[in-house]
This record gives structure tokens, sequence and C-alpha cells, in this order.
């Protein structure tokens, strides 16, 4: 491979990286500071309780601990896969 | 001695299976630490392990460093006295875990060397930047190690009865000697137990609740609820100002991104790919304990009362191992005191060893020797500064006794966020920015985050007893952190450098590929780390 292409690769490469990290940040900025706002505003909202015991603000502050987590997966499979695999090329 | 007086209570007394418990725990951790220190002959040993860490061991080491006795007990206490709002707390602690992920933890791996100022240095000049790098390091590390050894003499002194002073000596003895004959090896290694340990402990002392609620967290919560109204499953006092709580969340979110201790543990991987598996692992981990001490704190509601728990700690700390003693008789109770004891000692040895990096190598290696200090000098000087700044945090330790503390974790995570985030993310990121962007950025966050705090509710109205504080709010974040961005881009478009827009192509090259193909790191080119090289002689197996 030519070192212009290579280059054109990387940074191909490099933006798409930038650009799933940039979503994925702005992912988890929603769900969080989602979470804090309607702890902030809609109290009466979060204490109704589903069933019994399980109170919409534990779902949802449970769920967005779950949805972190599951955040830094899609991540690390998308980065381990796809974005490895395009990458090694590139490596000497 | 004993600040404890319940009725039938082992608590604050000096009990035989937390006393066996924790010198099992010190005993082997020394062993580690033995063993540890005969593989420690280099600076990169040392510092970073060698690069040997798996991603599996470097997540359980990450969560280690994360999980602190203040949010095992704290949290766990918090949600005891106030239900719902502990899991505001846990949530925000949390957050800040897949940020470190996507934008920070792989470039930083690939770029630097031992501190994340090698990563803002590599293509700036490297004096006045690892002076700032510098600083914005220790005044994190040591308000942070403040508020870790005032809890540590605290809670041990609850916990076993001991003199506070005698507690914060233990502490400082014990990490010091992981710190300086193991390095980074012993520290991590002291991370995983201390991580399976308290992992393993809650879940046990959460079984044993759920137990009691046939396996349903939802019979529990209504339990609690039926004892102390459904208010406890709903938003209390906690958010009041949401300005306030944004502003904290910030500083949660992006202060993870910018903390010393949790940076530095990405230099002991492999590669990219194994940085950003293991904070995947470190999420799930820190995820899953956050969640297990919600329940462990409706289980104290529930089994142990809250006039019991505020009755030995008005802040709620003692609610875990009440609960443990109520669940598991006095046995019980002795592990998890013993585990909150370990837990302190990890925290506070990975705290050391990131400021022992920052005085040594930014500071020595870096800025007195210009990159030409021969490698056994850089070893000592390491040494030394593991020494000097334990000596420090037992000092400090003694002098804050006594002092309302919990305000400085939160300031080392406004600093955090203020002082480090800005400059790494856009070293990183941005083709013009400068050394003159990078100083002005990284001291106007520190400066202005310290400032601010002082000028606060928490400073001037809770310590110093004035009547009103300049500053509404109790946490910078909100304004520190996006003003050190601001003035980083503001400074690097004012003047212009040419050499650091011309190296960025080489900083995004390394960046993304790795050490191969790229001038070496800027200062004492390492030559073993070339991603084809074979596997570096280290401490992966125990």
């Amino acid at each position: 491979m030519s070192e212009p292409s290579r280059n054109d690769a990387l940074e191909a490469l490099a933006s798409s990286r930038w650009r799933v990290a940039a979503a994925l940040t702005v992912a988890t900025l929603v769900a969080y500071f989602g979470f804090i706002l309607l702890v902030a505003f809609n109290k009466p909202l979060m204490g109704q309780q589903l069933i019994p015991g399980l109170s919409v603000g534990i779902v949802l502050g449970a769920l967005v601990i779950v949805t972190a987590w599951a955040l830094t997966g899609i991540y690390m499979l998308w980065a381990n896969g796809r974005y490895d695999r395009a990458l090694n090329p590139l490596r000497r | 001695m004993n600040p404890t007086s319940t009725a039938g209570s082992q608590l604050g007394q000096p009990n035989a299976t937390a006393i066996l418990f924790f010198l099992l725990f010190v005993g082997v951790t020394l062993a580690i630490t033995y063993w540890a220190a005969r593989k420690t002959k280099t600076t990169s040993e040392f510092f970073a392990a060698g690069g040997g860490v798996s991603a599996l061991q470097n997540g359980f080491a990450l969560a280690g460093d994360y999980m602190s006795a203040a949010s095992f007990l704290g949290i766990a206490g918090l949600v005891a006295l106030s239900g719902f709002d502990g899991l505001i707390y846990s949530v925000g602690w949390l957050v800040g875990w897949p940020v470190v992920t996507f934008l920070i933890a792989e470039p930083l791996r690939n770029l630097g060397k031992y501190t994340f100022a090698d990563v803002v240095a590599y293509r700036l000049k490297q004096t006045p930047v690892r002076l700032s790098a510098a600083l914005g390091t220790l005044t994190v590390v040591s308000f942070y190690l403040i508020a870790q050894m005032v809890g540590a003499g605290n809670l041990i002194h609850l916990l076993f009865g001991l003199s506070y002073e005698v507690a914060v000596v233990i502490v400082g003895v014990v990490m010091i000697l992981y710190v300086l004959f193991g390095g980074m090896i012993a520290t991590t290694w002291v991370q995983i137990v201390k991580a399976v340990l308290l992992l393993a402990g809650a879940s046990a002392l959460a079984g044993a609740v759920l137990y009691r609620f046939g396996f349903s967290p939802v019979a529990l919560f209504k339990e609690a609820s039926q004892q102390y109204g459904a208010q406890v499953l709903a938003p209390g006092t906690l958010v009041s100002n949401p300005l306030e709580t944004v502003s904290l969340g910030l500083a949660l979110m992006f202060g993870t991104a910018g903390l010393p201790h949790i940076l530095m543990r990405f230099y002991t991987v492999p590669d990219a790919k194994a940085a950003r598996s293991s904070v995947f692992y470190a999420t799930g981990l820190i995820g899953y304990f956050y969640l297990v001490t919600f329940i462990l704190g409706f289980g104290a509601a529930v089994l142990v009362g809250r006039q019991a728990i505020t009755g030995v700690d008005k802040g709620g700390n003692m609610a875990a191992p009440m609960l443990a003693e109520v669940v598991g008789g006095t046995g019980f109770l002795g592990f998890i005191s013993a585990v909150a004891f370990a837990t302190i000692l990890a925290v506070v040895a990975g705290l050391t060893l990131s400021g022992a990096a920052a005085l040594s190598h930014d500071l020595w290696s870096s800025v007195v020797r210009k990159g030409q200090a021969p490698e056994h000098e850089q070893l000592k000087v390491a040494r030394l500064a593991s020494l000097f700044l334990g000596v420090l945090a037992v000092v400090l330790g003694v002098v804050f006794k006594g002092q309302n503390v919990a305000f400085m974790v939160g300031l080392a995570f406004a600093i955090a966020a203020s002082a480090n985030f800005p400059a790494l993310l856009l070293s990183m990121a941005w083709r013009r920015f400068t050394t003159q962007g990078a100083v002005a950025s990284m001291l106007t966050g520190s400066f202005s985050a310290v400032l601010l705090i002082f000028l606060s509710p928490t400073v001037q109205i809770d310590l110093l007893k004035n009547t009103t504080a300049l500053f509404p709010l109790k946490n910078p974040g909100i304004i520190t952190m996006p003003l050190a961005f601001f003035v980083g881009i503001a400074v690097s478009l004012l003047f212009p450098e040419k050499e650091s827009s011309e190296r960025f192509a080489e900083v995004k090259h390394r960046m993304h590929v790795g050490a191969g193909k790229a001038a070496a790191a800027p200062v004492t080119p390492v030559p073993s780390v070339s991603p084809g090289a074979a596997p570096r002689p280290t401490a992966t197996k125990a």
C-alpha cells in the first residue's frame, strides 16, 4: 500500500472512531442527565410504584447503571471487532 | 476508647475474627509484595507493572482503585437513612466510566508511558506542560488522600476501637510497604485481592439479606416502605437544586476521566484492546457493586433500623457492618470490617503510586533531568517519592483529624474534571492545541476549582461558619470545566505553535496504531513497546 492511501485510510478510521466515541458519550450524557432532571423536576413520577415496593425511580436508576455498562460493551465490541480489523493492515 | 455502646453489638470492640481476617489480608498482600519486589527492577515495572497485566486483571484492579470504603459504607448508610437518594449517588459515581472508555482509555494507552502528562506533553514543550500537569495531579491526589486517610482513621476507630492516630499510622505503614517495595505489580494485586473480597463480602451480605425476603429485592423495598413510608422509594431532599446536581454530575462524569490513579492503570495492560476491555469489566463490576450496595442499605434500614444505625454513627457509615452482625453474627461482622480496612489500604496505595509517578517521572526525570536520568536513578527517585508521599499522607491524616473532609473527594473530582480532563482531551483531539493553551487550561482548571470551592457554601458556611457564601454552588464543575476548555482553546488560537500542529499527524498515527511505527515516546524512549513484540516479562500469573 502506498503512503498516501495508508494515511487516508487511517484518517477515515480515526474519524470513524471519534464519531462512534462522541455518539456513545452523548448517549451516556442523555441517559444520566435525563435521570437527574427527572429526579429534579418530576419527583411524583419517580415515586410512583409500578408494583408495591418498586418505584419508577428505582427502575430508572438501575437502568441507567445497566445502560452505562451496555454502552461500554457496545463500544468494546465495535472497537475490538470492526475497528481493529480495519486497523490491522495499517500496523506494521 | 470504644465509641459504641449498642447493647449486644461487638462493633467497635477488638473482635477476634476481624483481627484474624485483617492479619490474613495483610499477610497475604505482604507476601505478594515480597514476590513483586523481586520482579520490580525497572521504572516500567515500578509504574506500569511492565505492561503485563491482562484486561480482566486490570478490570478488577480498576474496580479496586475506584470502590472506596466511603462508597461501600457511605452509600449503604445513605440508602439506609434516606432510601432512594442513595441511588442518585451510585448512578453518578458510575457514569464516568463509559466516558473513560470512549474518549480516554485507548489513546492514553497508545500515547503515554506512566502518567497522563506523557500524553499532553507529547507534541508540546515538556517543561511547562509537565509542571502544570504535575500540579493538577498532586492537587487531586492530595485532596483524595486526605479524604481517604481521615475516613480510614474514623472508620477503623469505629470498627476496631483503635485510636484514630494508630489507625492512620497502620494504614500508612502497610501502604508504604506495598508501594515502596512492590510498586505497581504489588499495588495491582492488592487491588485485585481487595476487589474480589469486597465484591464477595457485599454479595454474601446481600444474599443473606435477600434470603429473608424470598430472594426478592422488591419484597425488601416493600417492607422498607411499610416501615418508613412510601417516600423511601422516591426522591427526597438530596436533589433540591437542579443546577447543583448537574454541576456535581458533570464533575463526577468527567472527573473520573481525569483521576491520575485511574488513568495510570491503562499503562499496565499490553495494548489498546486490553485497555478498552478492562474498562468494560471494571464498569460491570462497579455497577454491580453499587446495585448490591443499594440492597444492603435497604436491608440495614429494615433489619437493623435507622435509630440503631444513627445511634452508632450519625452519618450512617456503620449501616453495612451492623447489618453483617445482624444477619451473620460476630464472625461476619469481623469479615466485613476487615474488608473495609483492606479497601482503604488498597485505595491509598494506588493514589500514592500515581502521586509518586508525577513527582519522579514528570518533575524529576522530565523537568529537572530533561530525560537524561539513568534508569537506576529514576527508580530510586520513584521510591523516594513514594516514601515521601506515604509519610505525607500519614501527617495529613493526623493534621486533619476531626475535620469534615467529605467535600474533599468532590473537590478532587472537580479539579480532575477541570484541570486534567480538558487538556487531555484537547491534546488528543485538536490539532491546533499549543503549549501555552495547555498550561493555561490546566492552571485555570486547578485554580478556579480550588477558589470556587473555597468560596462555596461547603467551606464558607459549613466549615468557616459564615452566614453567606460568595459562590452559590457546592460543586463548581459546571463553571470550571467549560472555563478550562474555553481558556485552552482561546489561548491556543491567540498564540499558535507551528511545531505542535505539525506533529499532530504523528500523534494521530500513534494514537490509533500504537507505538510501533511512529517515533517512540518523547522522553526516555522505551524500545520494548512495539506491538508485535513478544509478551513482556511480568507478573501475569500469581
